[in-house]
């Protein structure tokens, strides 16, 4: 069970590769929108917040498709990428990237969101009282408050990605070895005779992977909230 | 002096405050709750614009609606101590005291620390501290900034009352030591009687009476007070 078979092993390195990346390049602007959603009010605030986390409501599929038509070689922002530059983004791994980065950042924004609320707004006015400027106020109080819904964010976006398969599988196709993360792998195997046994292992590899995310940032979320329970 | 001259609408509720008192020692402002004690302490801050008029302290502007001078919360130089303190949970005693520490001398930090009974303190989390512990270093923060006033939104009000009288105490004995002018907020007679040397009474959002406390008549009458009628000094 230990040992991993060259399939297993480019799936699950293909999955935490995709997923770590995805989670890497979506967390400063989900640090940004979480915080401006959960701190300021403005017109347009509950467009905005829609517009976040619409990825969580429509199927994946859906999802895929869309993006497959923005980013596709004839699509709204593929098309000229390709013509400029030669880029090809869908059926590649940044394809994959690209499909996990999209499904897991609602969940990344929302975690944070609430966080930001949950911030005493007295803290930024006696920093301010302090003489504190905005982004030293940002950097030093809102940021290190918001800690434990970032953790929480980047370790459910995470755990998404790693599971993410109808966006993935519309853009970014079932190529194994470059596109077929863990849940392709196992949908791959479903499909074959006799694929029972090797389903099961994939399926059991998935579990412990997210289950493994969940239980970390459940963890680290508490140990962070209790060294910094409001005072 | 401070001078405050202000028209705010909130609502039903209106503010409607005309004041001019010498900045020196600790000034109650008392009112029962909707009296306008908290929205004059936000506007005192800068945490909320008033309609029109205008705010002045020591012939500083720091508010006036017709010349368009709003100085932001961080420029007032003015320090605010909240109900529970505030503190950064996040940060030591130490951290906090520092924050706006930033041209503050070795004296006065020893001062300060020492009125108020901090030194023991200094190493632990805001949510080890007791509430009287919470607000000397809360008050202790704000005066580290060296503010030219100091803004106390009830700071006493949520402790029971042997903490109360004892926070009391070394209020008063950290504004003499200091000299840094205190506002302090509250809607309790005993509280500004132990404390204050002057009174502002706020009712239904106006200034029902300004004077030395009644209760304190052995003191001078420190303040040149007056009501109404003023203009806008800047």
């Amino acid at each position: 069970m230990l040992s991993l078979t060259p399939m297993e092993q480019s799936a699950l390195m293909l999955s935490l590769n995709a997923s770590a990346q995805a989670v890497l390049w979506s967390l400063p602007l989900a640090v940004g929108l979480g915080w401006l959603l959960g701190v300021r009010r403005f017109p347009g605030h509950a467009l905005l917040n829609a517009l976040v986390h619409l990825p969580l409501v429509l199927p994946p599929v859906v999802l895929g498709y869309l993006l497959l038509v923005l980013l596709g070689r004839n699509g709204v922002i593929g098309g000229p990428l390709y013509e400029m530059f030669g880029l090809r983004i869908a059926f590649s791994g940044e394809a994959v990237v690209i499909a996990c980065a999209v499904v897991g950042f609602p969940l990344m924004v929302r975690a944070i969101r609430q966080s930001a609320e949950a911030i005493d707004p007295r803290y930024a006015r006696a920093a301010r009282s302090l003489g504190a400027s905005e982004l030293r106020i940002f950097v030093t109080v809102t940021l290190p408050l918001m800690a434990p819904g970032i953790l929480t964010g980047i370790t459910l976006a995470f755990a998404r990605a790693v599971g993410e398969f109808g966006a993935t599988i519309t853009l970014a196709g079932n190529i194994p070895g470059r596109t077929q993360t863990l849940p392709l792998a196992l949908f791959t195997v479903t499909q074959s005779p006799g694929g029972e046994a090797e389903a099961m292992r994939l399926c059991l590899l998935s579990l412990a992977l997210a289950g493994a995310a969940l239980l970390a940032s459940e963890s680290i979320a508490r140990r962070m909230t209790e060294t910094r329970a409001p005072a | 002096m401070i001078e405050i001259h202000l028209r705010h609408r909130q609502g039903s509720f209106r503010l409607d405050v005309d004041l001019a008192l010498p900045a020196q020692g600790i000034i109650g402002l008392i009112g029962r709750s909707g009296s306008g004690k908290s929205t004059l302490f936000s506007c005192l801050a800068g945490h909320i614009r008033p309609t029109r008029g205008c705010i002045s302290l020591c012939g500083r502007p720091l508010y006036h609606s017709e010349e368009r001078i709003n100085v932001p919360p961080a420029r007032r130089g003015i320090g605010v101590v909240f109900q529970d303190g505030a503190l950064f949970p996040h940060m030591s005693v130490a951290r906090n005291l520092a924050y706006g520490a930033n041209n503050v001398g070795t004296a006065f930090w020893h001062e300060v620390i020492e009125a108020l009974d901090l030194a023991h303190l200094l190493g632990a989390r805001p949510a080890r501290l007791s509430g009287g512990e919470r607000q000397r270093a809360a008050i202790a923060r704000a005066l580290m900034a060296e503010p030219a006033l100091l803004l106390l939104d009830e700071p006493v009000s949520a402790l029971d009352p042997g903490l109360k009288a004892r926070t009391l105490d070394l209020i008063a004995k950290v504004q003499a030591r200091t000299q840094v002018p205190m506002i302090f907020i509250s809607h309790a007679p005993e509280e500004v009687r132990r404390l204050c040397d002057q009174v502002v009474t706020l009712q239904g959002g106006r200034i029902h009476s300004v004077a030395s406390s009644e209760w304190r008549a052995a003191r001078p009458f420190a303040a040149v007070a007056s009501v109404g009628g003023l203009r806008c000094a800047t």
